[in-house]
């Protein structure tokens, strides 16, 4: 019997990980954003479950501000899978039309997504929330637990995680504590691009490249993706083959210029970048210790 | 055939290595992790950036990168200087992906190299050439090997401030593995390296050309990896019952050891029912044989009783079943061990109560002398019997991780308070049988007229418990029940003559108590018990020995100012004058009940009033329902 290849253990121990959510906790539910964390999340939850659809539903916390090409490849993601969804936008920033041109990347990102997250876990009573984020991300993330407490206020508390030893995961919780699983804690960037590539898994067209209308705005290139981008004095929008490293609102989610429109060529670019996956995102840039801070307050 | 797809087939076929990372604070374990992650060019441009500018700000190495704050993730440990957690870091070469526990160096955290070895297949072992074998490398040898970690590299670091010294590095070497000898650790690897300089590390040195072997990632990418458990006996211990509609019913979960295909015969534990597997399912199809490490669903030949925490198991070699058990314990958690309460365990899919014994010794692991203790502290290590509630599959840990790594769980905090290695069922657990009788608890009680019952009352000494009771006890005399009053001074002067009043004691004087309450609700009684009972755990204890439906809890509560006002016995005084340690209220907490079935605030209550209050209680429970008119 040959050695079980990486990409085989990952996926094992990540279906282990799922049953085990699923298995300790009363009202499980996957966060589900459309982009390609997600969409291996979500292969994953239906190898770990079948023949069974996966017991739980799918929650996207939105900000009204992702791709049009995002909601769509939702939709019908949601509908190939007979999985449910539910949709939480913060109902305060919908009555304050909070956005991030006018209240900046910090605000816009702490009331629709770490506000929005505990508004629809609090809403749904939701005790474990399964989540895409990998430990390879980001600093801080990589002390995460795969398992990671939240108190009733959602706040995460570097100092008192609980040590996870071989397969054994503690996730009993008081009432009103809830956990955040993280089936793909061990994967790193190229082990979901490679998985895509041999599962043949679907993915949002916005990570292939293709002419798409941009502007170029403090040193990022911006899809121009619905008419409430506006462009400022002196900014042109042109059409520019591009596509994206990461996915989450268009204004903050800065395009590359490239000509990878197959997972191969995708692939293939990643392992010649110099850049690492989180610098399309604005909101790592505010200082070092900035992720570590909003995963205290309850960021996902 | 493209590069590229050339390369994806490569990274197909990667194989994965886990290994953790040991060494004191000084001994260069971050420098050589960044390092790694730097060679094996990981570091992308925006990190070089911004690991310059921290160089700059919190660096040690002057105007040079300082690797170290690569992997050095939270705020609050970058200014202290030293990583105070488990971190995951990732690396990939053409052969192999690795993961890398990077666990602090620092004496108190025995806590996280355990955690991170726990995972690990695999120790780089760090020593300064300038100070070799220290306390602390003999301390993370001695927990690597508890561990059962088999897979052992000695990188001894910073040659280049030793002249790259051939001698000083044979010496270290032949130190340790006389050491290692000792412990029981098989065949080292001894790596001469410089993190700082990279010598070694993934090209061979040009400052040591005396030494011929491995560099570091060399030794990293081709030791054997993966391939244990192959040949071990079947193991599978079932997470969850996958049920999808009335025609199917599989049971999953990840196989911990051996293989299996359809028209094997396994064995489900602790039932000890024999079946055959006739599918063995996955998303993908059907697999002809499935073996350790893969998850899957497996669909039984009959409708046997599994649920999650059955070990399904080969028949020929079957996992064994006991209550009882000798195990290592490591202690995690500020609040030590209570020898005697009830804590849970946690094995896989397999949960239980635990208790556990005095320790028989627990370890110095620096000398690896046997010490008398009566407890364990954070970070300290013993060996215990410790009892489950019910019997549960287990192997040995030293055979099999997966069968044998437990942890341990507060109930009432939820901590994970302490990890333990089993080691071997004992005899008793296998042979002590329950004696089935054929009078019953149910048909003692019909001759009594009514139901069995008992009344915990607690509180603060002076709090008026025993007054009440008495008073209940008189009452219930004059309904013609029959019961007996246990008060916790009296049964000081006999059955519990042997205890102080530690923590210890104290759990044991309750657990005493609660099973003679037990015998005499058995006999068809309404027992009264009398007993300060200041823990939450230990009365959560009595209540489950003694059954829920026939527990009645009362909260006798006093202000711990109006007890000590009244201080009848003269305990108060004693206590607060250091005469009586151990004093609740005084120097040792009381744990007031969250929910008791009576709750009586005696400044507002007088002792008559409170006794109704209970027979009230115990007449809404159904105690003098007559079971020969019931039934």
């Amino acid at each position: 019997m040959p050695t079980l290849t990486n990409l085989q253990r990952l996926e094992a121990e990540s279906i282990h990980i799922l049953r085990e959510a699923v298995a300790e906790s009363e009202r499980p539910v996957m966060m589900y954003s459309a982009g390609k964390d997600s969409s291996v999340m979500l292969h994953l939850a239906e190898k770990a479950f079948h023949p069974s659809t996966p017991p739980f539903p799918l929650l996207h916390v939105d900000t009204t501000w992702k791709f049009r090409a995002m909601y769509e490849f939702r939709d019908k993601v949601v509908a190939d899978n007979k999985m449910h969804l539910l949709v939480h936008q913060n109902p305060d920033c919908v009555a304050q039309g909070i956005n991030p041109f006018e209240h900046g990347s910090a605000m816009h990102t702490d009331m629709w997504k770490t506000e929005g997250l505990k508004q629809a876990l609090n809403k749904w009573g939701f005790d474990a929330a399964i989540g895409g984020a990998r430990r390879d991300e980001e600093k801080s993330r990589a002390k995460e637990r795969i398992f990671s407490m939240r108190s009733a206020q959602h706040r995460w508390d570097p100092r008192q995680q609980r040590p996870e030893l071989w397969q054994n995961y503690n996730l009993r919780k008081s009432v009103g504590e809830s956990v955040r699983v993280f089936p793909l804690s061990n994967w790193t960037e190229l082990d979901i691009w490679q998985y895509i590539h041999l599962e043949k898994i679907p993915i949002v067209s916005l990570y292939f490249a293709a002419d798409r209308p941009v502007v170029e705005r403090n040193g990022m290139l911006l899809m121009v993706d619905d008419d409430r981008l506006q462009l400022q004095p002196g900014e042109v929008a042109q059409t520019r083959k591009v596509r994206f490293r990461t996915l989450g609102c268009y204004p903050l989610s800065g395009a590359v210029v490239s000509e990878a429109d197959t997972l191969p060529a995708i692939i293939q670019e990643m392992l010649s970048s110099t850049s690492s996956e989180r610098q399309g995102r604005l909101i790592d840039f505010d200082s070092s210790a900035s992720m570590e801070k909003k995963k205290q307050d309850g960021y996902f | 055939m493209t590069e590229i797809d050339a390369y994806l087939t490569a990274h197909e076929h990667k194989t994965l290595l886990r290994f953790i990372t040991c060494g004191s604070v000084d001994d260069g374990k971050s420098t050589l992790i960044g390092r790694l992650l730097y060679e094996s060019q990981l570091i992308f441009d925006d990190q070089l950036v911004a690991l310059a500018q921290d160089s700059k700000k919190f660096g040690t190495q002057g105007d040079e990168l300082d690797f170290a704050l690569l992997v050095d993730g939270l705020s609050a440990e970058r200014e202290q200087g030293i990583t105070i957690d488990v971190a995951y870091r990732f690396f990939s070469t053409d052969r192999r992906k690795f993961i890398v526990a990077d666990t602090p160096g620092h004496e108190q955290y025995t806590r996280n190299m355990v955690t991170g070895a726990s995972t690990a297949e695999l120790a780089v072992m760090l020593v300064d050439a300038r100070t070799g074998v220290i306390t602390q490398t003999r301390r993370h040898s001695y927990l690597v090997s508890l561990l059962g970690i088999t897979r052992i590299v000695l990188a001894v670091n910073k040659l280049d401030l030793v002249d790259y010294s051939q001698q000083t590095f044979d010496q270290i070497s032949a130190d340790y593995c006389t050491y290692a000898t000792q412990i029981g650790l098989p065949e080292i690897v001894c790596i001469p390296i410089s993190a700082l300089r990279g010598d070694n590390i993934v090209e061979q040195s040009t400052n040591m050309p005396w030494y011929r072997g491995p560099t570091l990632m060399e030794h990293l990418e081709t030791v054997s990896v993966g391939d244990s458990g192959h040949d071990a006996p079947f193991r599978l211990p079932v997470q969850w019952v996958n049920r999808p509609n009335p025609d199917f019913r599989g049971v999953s979960g990840t196989i911990v050891s051996g293989k299996v295909k359809a028209g094997d015969s396994v064995v489900a534990l602790p039932s000890n029912v024999i079946t055959q597997v006739s599918r063995v399912l996955t998303a993908d199809g059907d697999l002809t044989e499935a073996t350790a490490a893969q998850a899957v669903t497996v669909v039984l030949a009959d409708d046997i009783d599994v649920g999650r925490g059955t070990v399904l198991s080969s028949v020929d070699n079957p996992a064994q079943l006991a209550d009882q058990f000798e195990a290592s314990i490591i202690w995690m958690h500020e609040d030590p061990l209570h020898t005697g309460r009830q804590y849970m365990l946690k094995l896989g899919p397999v949960t239980a109560h635990l208790t556990i014994s005095a320790p028989k010794y627990k370890l110095n692991v620096n000398t690896l002398e046997h010490l008398a203790a009566r407890t364990l502290t954070l970070n300290e290590i013993g060996v215990c019997t410790v009892t489950t509630d019910h019997p549960i599959p287990f192997d040995p840990y030293a055979i099999n991780r997966d069968m044998g790594g437990f942890i341990i769980i507060d109930r009432l905090t939820n901590a994970t308070v302490g990890a333990g290695l089993l080691h071997f069922g004992l005899r008793r657990a296998t042979n002590v049988h329950w004696q089935e009788v054929d009078v019953t608890p149910a048909a003692r009680s019909a001759l009594k007229g009514h139901q069995p019952c008992v009344v915990w009352l607690t509180g603060l000494s002076g709090a008026g418990k025993s007054t009440i009771a008495n008073q209940v006890e008189r009452r219930l005399r004059d309904r013609g029940a029959h019961s007996f009053l246990l008060d916790g001074d009296n049964l000081r002067h006999g059955l519990n003559h042997d205890l102080g009043f530690s923590e210890a004691d104290r759990i044991e004087n309750i657990r005493r108590v609660g099973e003679v309450a037990r015998l005499m609700a058995d006999a068809g009684l309404i027992v009264l018990v009398s007993l300060i009972s200041p823990f939450r755990a230990e009365r959560q204890l009595a209540r489950e020995l003694i059954g829920d439906d026939r527990f009645c809890e009362v909260f006798v509560d006093v202000p711990i100012a109006v007890a000590e006002a009244r201080d009848v016995k003269g305990l108060y005084a004693k206590a607060r004058s250091g005469q009586l340690p151990n004093f609740t209220g005084v120097d040792s907490p009381y744990e007031a009940p969250e929910n008791p079935r009576v709750h009586i605030d005696t400044t507002t209550t007088a002792a008559a009033d409170a006794a109704n209050l209970i027979i009230e209680r115990l007449t809404t429970m159904g105690v003098f329902v007559d079971p020969r008119s019931s039934s």
